[in-house]
C-alpha cells in the first residue's frame, strides 16, 4: 500500500494538469514502512524530455541528486516518483517499465484528460534485481 | 569520503543510506564500497565491470562520466559520492490509446 498525504495527491494530480499536454514528473520523499512508503512530500522535477514531452518524461540525475539531498535534509528518503499520462490510461507502459531502476519504490500515474486528472494509480517496482523485476498495482491510501 | 547509498540499493548495505570509505580515487571508493558489501556489485557493474547504463555516479555535483579523468579522478574525506539510478519513462508512442470521458453532446 502507498500512504499519501491529501496535500501531496492533491498536488501531484495538479501537476499534471498544469503541464498538459505533456507529461509532468517528480520525486516522492517519505518513510518506509513494511507495507510500504507513507510519503510526506512532492517534490516536481523537470521533464528533459523536450523533444518528446507529451508522451515521454526523464528527470536529470542532478536534479536527483539534488533531490536526495534535500530528503536527507528533512529526514526523508525518495520512496518513488510520480507522472502523468496525457490522454492515456494510468497504466504502466513498456516505457515506464524498461526505463524503471528504483526497486522497491512506488510509480504513481496520473491520467489526465483533457487536461483534468482522471485516474491516479500506483505500482510498486516489486522484485529484487533488473532481471526479476516486476510492477505490481498497490492501493493508496489518502490520509490528512 | 561518503557515499549515499540509494534506497533501491539499502538492502545491500545492512539499510545504511552512507557508506564511509577510505579511497584516494572515484574508482578506489567504488572498490572498497563493493568489498565492504559485495551484493552490492552486480547491481552497479555488468559481468564486464563497467558500471551498468542506468547508475549514475555523482563526485559531488558533478556527474562522473564528464569528469576528465572520470572514476580516475582523485577525491578528498570531504568529498561525495552519490549513487542515483536513472528515472524516465512515458506512455505508449504510437496508437494513443484515448481513455474513456463524456463528449459533449451535439444537437
Amino acid at each position: 500500500m502507498l500512504r499519501v498525504t491529501k496535500a501531496v495527491y492533491e498536488a501531484i494530480r495538479a501537476h499534471g494538469e498544469e503541464t498538459y499536454p505533456h507529461e509532468c514528473c517528480g520525486a516522492l520523499l517519505g518513510r518506509s514502512s513494511p507495507d510500504g512508503w507513507q510519503i510526506e512530500a512532492a517534490v516536481r522535477a523537470d521533464n528533459t524530455r523536450t523533444d518528446s514531452a507529451h508522451n515521454r518524461y526523464q528527470i536529470a540525475p542532478a536534479e536527483l541528486v539534488k533531490i536526495a539531498r534535500d530528503a536527507r535534509q528533512r529526514g526523508l528518503d525518495i520512496g518513488g516518483f510520480y507522472h502523468s499520462h496525457p490522454d492515456h490510461p494510468a497504466q504502466w507502459s513498456q516505457t515506464d517499465f524498461a526505463e524503471a531502476h528504483w526497486l522497491g519504490c512506488s510509480y504513481v500515474i496520473t491520467a489526465v484528460a483533457n487536461g483534468n486528472a482522471a485516474a491516479t494509480n500506483s505500482f510498486r517496482l516489486a522484485g529484487d534485481t533488473e532481471e526479476s523485476k516486476r510492477f505490481e498495482q498497490e492501493l493508496i491510501e489518502v490520509n490528512d | 569520503m561518503t557515499i549515499f547509498i540509494p534506497t533501491p540499493l539499502r538492502t545491500y548495505t545492512a539499510d545504511k543510506d552512507a557508506v564511509e570509505v577510505n579511497a584516494a580515487t572515484i574508482a578506489a571508493a567504488l572498490d572498497e564500497l563493493t568489498r565492504a558489501h559485495p551484493d552490492l556489485r552486480m547491481h552497479l557493474f555488468t559481468s564486464e565491470g563497467k558500471l551498468r547504463a542506468f547508475v549514475n555516479i555523482y563526485l559531488n555535483d558533478e556527474d562522473v562520466r564528464y569528469l576528465p579523468e572520470k572514476d580516475a579522478t582523485k577525491v578528498s574525506s570531504t568529498d561525495t559520492l552519490s549513487i542515483i539510478p536513472s528515472i524516465a519513462g512515458g506512455c505508449p508512442p504510437r496508437g494513443r490509446m484515448q481513455i474513456q470521458h463524456r463528449i459533449p453532446e451535439t444537437q
